[in-house]
């Protein structure tokens, strides 16, 4: 069996594993993959995103462990040092000898420090790794009380990423750069000022075309001298200039370099040897080095192909970047600096709105070469498939601001403009997954192409490729309803109506189902009309709601009293035992902080509850699509690192959003320091406190598909962060489809995150006041669930086993004992079913 | 209409609101009674997909006009005019007469 080396697990490497492994399904190939870092490949592009979390499974690409594959041989911290090309062998640092047959080399790039005196005091980093930014944070930590400094050396994408970091670890940022602009490669003048002006505002100072002259240490601090004469004051110093291609592998092994530096290699990516390989940011493409991803990529598919079989070569590249810097929207794309001969620019600057956007086209105005939008690239992708392509319009008016311009749409774009530029998908092949393989959903198209599987910035063209389909993504909530859970929501908020039979007669057919009945039943419950089980509610509801517990298994249910942030005196745990003692209930402590009694059978349900409202429990709502639990780690009244009061935020909180229905169970955490004890980020909503505040995370889940909360608002004051909860939760209430959880919803959302802000954030809609009025109702309107039975004779009587029998209890129902608690006997063993 | 012999009164029917259900003991069997708004059916409480005796706390509604109810466990649809389970060929539930009598619900022996 032939092997394949390849030196160095980065992005690109795992790729090329991947894409291999995926052509070569019957394992002709035999994989041996030597990484130099300690963990598999990860998602270094997103490098910056570790701040917010500071876990490196949040980088994690899927799949780059090659579990369960035999065919692939992963060695972590296992260096290649040298080739042998005459016997076909490479040796790493440990000494072991590897064969190959063919060998690609993917060992990547290495940051460029230029010979500054200082550069190699402590306090003086690189960015390039996840170990480079926890040694970073180290240092960041260790320095005394009061705001920190710290400057970045590279004004590029990667040194505004860099500052992006430490302003996120609460250092106050300096950025120099030697050009007289921010991102010289990527913006040009007009670009660079607005993105200057814009990153000024957030609290980093920039310094353009002056170089940094020396480093001095200056006690535990360091002392920079600029080349225009500013001496900075500094704890610690980043250099980000740039990264050099790690070729030394090649040189030493005799084969032929870029002038530039790089392994040179033809369009087939095979270096001067024709058993070698080299792909990413280590190879020059006839001559070339790309310093992104998405050719890296190019080049380990060309080879993939290769090794199987068929020909590739490395296509044009698209080297179009487009990127968030702390909020900033920056792109370009094509011939940006109007290189071209004859080439015209067409730029608007809108210094009011915060907008600059740049067009260059050829002599004629007709054909699109390239751009630059800074401040607002929504028309981005668009636009970057139309390079090369005549224009749909006038580029004076494509530029207009949005409402008055003529927007590009899908329609305008070619078979063969990219959609996916990260997975060099084309509308073609897109537009064929729909109409030839049946793709009709943007999951389907993801898995079926790859496309929007990497940046994601193209998911929301995939959307609109299928409705130019005439793929028709039906909302219709059940066959009694052909409208969305978010028009029911509407048509019952306008029309006020208060049964689901009259919902049903006026705008659905037939008598309803297990699906739309829960639906409206929620809806009605959000919009305030009584208790669950009053007026025709009850028989809406699906079993738990119904009988105000989780049902199991075996038919009995589960109790669940409120523990708010899971605080709870003796007093009240010592209830809780006696309730289960009592009761004969097993007991189990839940992921919310809180105690699940289980085997409740039905007319044992009001009996538990009286004995736990008595004394002073209510319904934890544990059996609702509605706020779970907000869990909480014990913050800064106990804990050493806490630096606010995650418990009592949490409680706050949990009192607040109590009770409130919503389309899918809500989860919450509050953490008391940047360490996260409560697993805030794992939450729909989760709050992390901040020395200055509190950062508030959404579209969290764990379950089947885990989902870390992305950052919405930072360092906001209890009050901010409660209104902006306030208006998440409602907006979310209102528009989410019927069990759709909020990272679900958030990612469906026309805009995702960034629109969601713009909505609960900057009221872009109008809508907050309606928002905020609706949370206040509800958290006004709360009353306990269990109580209102207790106190509802009516209500009492349904909580029997048979209608002809009460008291009797249910003969099927029965347990045994196991680890000293009893568990349910199963009469017959059901196939569990999804 | 149907050839029982024995039946017996449940509950009164102002009992089981409409496109609801309640279990009752007959015979020393579960059944779960009904109330489907167009009229009365009885089906086994027993849901064979779960192993669990919850029928009669599923969801009443309808599945193309047809009445059914929705175990409470994993959804399945039984028709409550037939048994048959609208999810699974292979599975049904038996199905017990029932009448109102002067606003009794009487049950019957399958």
């Amino acid at each position: 069996m032939p092997t394949v080396v390849v030196a160095g697990h980065g992005m690109v490497a795992h790729r090329f594993v991947e894409a291999l492994r995926a052509a070569d399904a019957a394992g002709e190939w035999q994989v041996v993959v030597f990484g130099e870092e300690s963990r598999p490949a990860y998602d270094r592009v997103a490098l910056t995103s570790y701040v917010d979390s500071w876990d490196p499974a949040a980088l994690a690409l899927p799949g780059s462990d090659y579990a369960g594959d035999d065919a692939v041989e992963l060695r972590l911290g296992e260096v290649v040092v040298s080739v042998d090309r005459e016997a076909k062998t490479v040796t790493t640092a440990a000494g072991h000898v590897q064969p190959y047959d063919s060998l690609v080399l993917a060992t990547g790039s290495r940051p460029f420090v230029p010979p500054v005196p200082g550069r190699d005091l402590p306090g003086v980093f690189v960015y390039r790794t996840i170990e480079d930014l926890d040694a970073i944070r180290a240092a960041a930590e260790r320095q005394g009380r009061g705001r920190r400094a710290a400057m970045v050396i590279g004004g590029g994408l990667l040194g505004l990423e860099a500052a992006k970091a430490l302003r996120d670890m609460g250092l106050s940022p300096h950025v120099v750069e030697m050009a007289p602009r921010l991102m010289p490669l990527q913006v040009d003048d007009g670009g660079g000022g607005l993105l200057r002006r814009l990153i000024a505002n957030l609290d980093v100072t920039v310094h353009t075309g002056t170089s940094t002259d020396a480093i001095e240490a200056d006690g535990s601090r360091l002392l920079a001298k600029l080349g225009n004469g500013t001496e900075l004051d500094v704890d610690l110093v980043v250099f980000s200039a740039g990264v050099r291609p790690r070729d030394d592998l090649a040189r030493e092994s005799g084969l032929d370099v870029g002038e530039r530096g790089g392994v040179l290699v033809d369009a087939t990516c095979r270096t001067s040897d024709s058993a070698v390989y080299a792909i990413g940011e280590c190879a020059a493409v006839e001559g070339r080095v790309y310093g992104i991803v998405a050719p890296g990529y190019a080049m380990a598919e060309v080879v993939a192909a290769q090794l199987t079989g068929t020909t590739a070569s490395f296509p044009e590249p698209d080297t179009a970047t487009k990127l968030k810097l702390m909020g900033v929207d920056v792109a370009s794309f094509g011939d940006a600096h109007a290189a071209t001969e004859g080439a015209l620019e067409v730029a608007v600057n809108d210094a009011v709105a915060g907008t600059y956007k740049k067009l260059v086209v050829t002599d004629d105005g007709r054909t699109l070469l390239g751009g630059v939008l800074v401040g607002d690239a929504a028309e981005y992708n668009t636009l970057r498939a139309l390079v090369g392509r005549p224009l749909p319009a006038d580029p004076g008016a494509l530029l207009a601001p949005a409402g008055g311009g003529a927007a590009v749409g899908v329609d305008a774009l070619p078979d063969e403009a990219q959609v996916c530029s990260c997975n060099g998908v084309s509308k073609g092949a897109l537009t064929r997954a729909i109409t030839e393989d049946g793709c009709d959903s943007v999951g389907k198209l993801k898995a079926c192409t790859r496309a929007g599987t990497s940046c994601g910035s193209c998911v929301p063209m995939l959307a609109k490729l299928l409705n130019a389909c005439g793929v028709e993504q039906s909302k219709a909530l059940c066959e009694h309803f052909t409208q969305s859970r978010a028009e029911l929501f509407e048509i019952i908020r306008a029309t006020r109506m208060t049964t689901f039979s009259e919902v049903v007669s006026r705008y659905g057919t037939g008598t309803g189902c297990a699906v739309c009945k829960p639906a409206v039943a929620s809806i009605l419950a959000t919009l305030g009309n009584g208790h669950i089980l009053g007026g025709e509610q009850a028989p809406l509801q699906d079993t738990n709601d119904r009988f105000l517990a989780n049902m199991q298994r075996n038919g009995s249910y589960s109790v669940v009293p409120r523990i708010p942030g899971g605080e709870i005196t003796p007093e009240k745990l010592m209830v809780i035992a006696q309730v289960a003692q009592d009761f004969g209930l097993y007991t189990k402590i839940t992921g919310g902080q809180r105690i699940d009694l289980f085997g409740a059978t039905v007319d044992q349900l009001p009996e538990i509850w009286r004995r736990l409202v008595d004394a002073g429990f209510e319904s934890g709502h544990a059996y609702g699509k509605s706020l779970r639990t907000v869990k909480s780690c014990v913050g800064s009244t106990w804990c050493r690192y806490g630096v606010q009061d995650s418990v009592g935020l949490a409680i706050d909180l949990e009192l607040r959003y109590r009770g409130l229905r919503s389309p899918h169970k809500i989860k919450a955490g509050v953490s008391g320091c940047a360490r996260e004890c409560a697993e805030a980020r794992g939450k729909d909503f989760g709050v992390i406190a901040t020395e200055h505040g509190w950062n508030l995370y959404v579209g969290g889940n764990g379950g089947a598909t885990p989902r870390h909360a992305e950052l919405l608002v930072s360092d906001v004051d209890t009050e901010t962060l409660v209104r902006t909860i306030d208006r998440f939760l409602m907006f979310y209430v209102r528009t989410a489809d019927r069990l759709q959880r909020t990272a679900p919803w958030i990612e469906e959302l026309d805009g995702g995150l960034d629109h969601l802000r713009a909505v609960i954030v900057d009221d872009s809609l109008g809508i907050c006041e309606d928002l905020d009025a609706a949370m206040a109702k509800h958290v006004e309107g709360y009353t306990d669930e269990w109580r209102g039975v207790l106190e509802d004779p009516d209500k009492l009587a349904r909580f029997s086993s048979f209608v002809n029998a009460p008291g009797t209890p249910d003969p099927s129902i029965s347990f045994r004992e196991e680890r000293e608690q009893k568990i349910p006997v199963l009469l017959g063993v059901p196939e569990v079913r999804r | 209409m149907t050839m029982t012999s024995s039946w017996t009164a449940v509950c009164a029917a102002a009992d089981i609101p409409e496109f609801s259900g309640a279990a009752a003991l007959v015979d020393g069997q579960q059944v779960a009674v009904f109330h489907a708004g167009e009229g009365w059916y009885a089906l086994s409480n027993w849901d064979p997909c779960s192993g669990a005796a919850v029928l009669s706390r599923g969801i009443v509604g309808d599945a193309r006009g047809e009445p059914v109810v929705a175990s409470p466990v994993y959804k399945e649809r039984f028709s409550l005019r037939s048994g048959q389970c609208l999810d699974a060929d292979e599975v049904s539930v038996p199905v017990y007469p029932v009448r109102v009598r002067d606003g009794v619900i009487e049950v019957g022996s399958p």
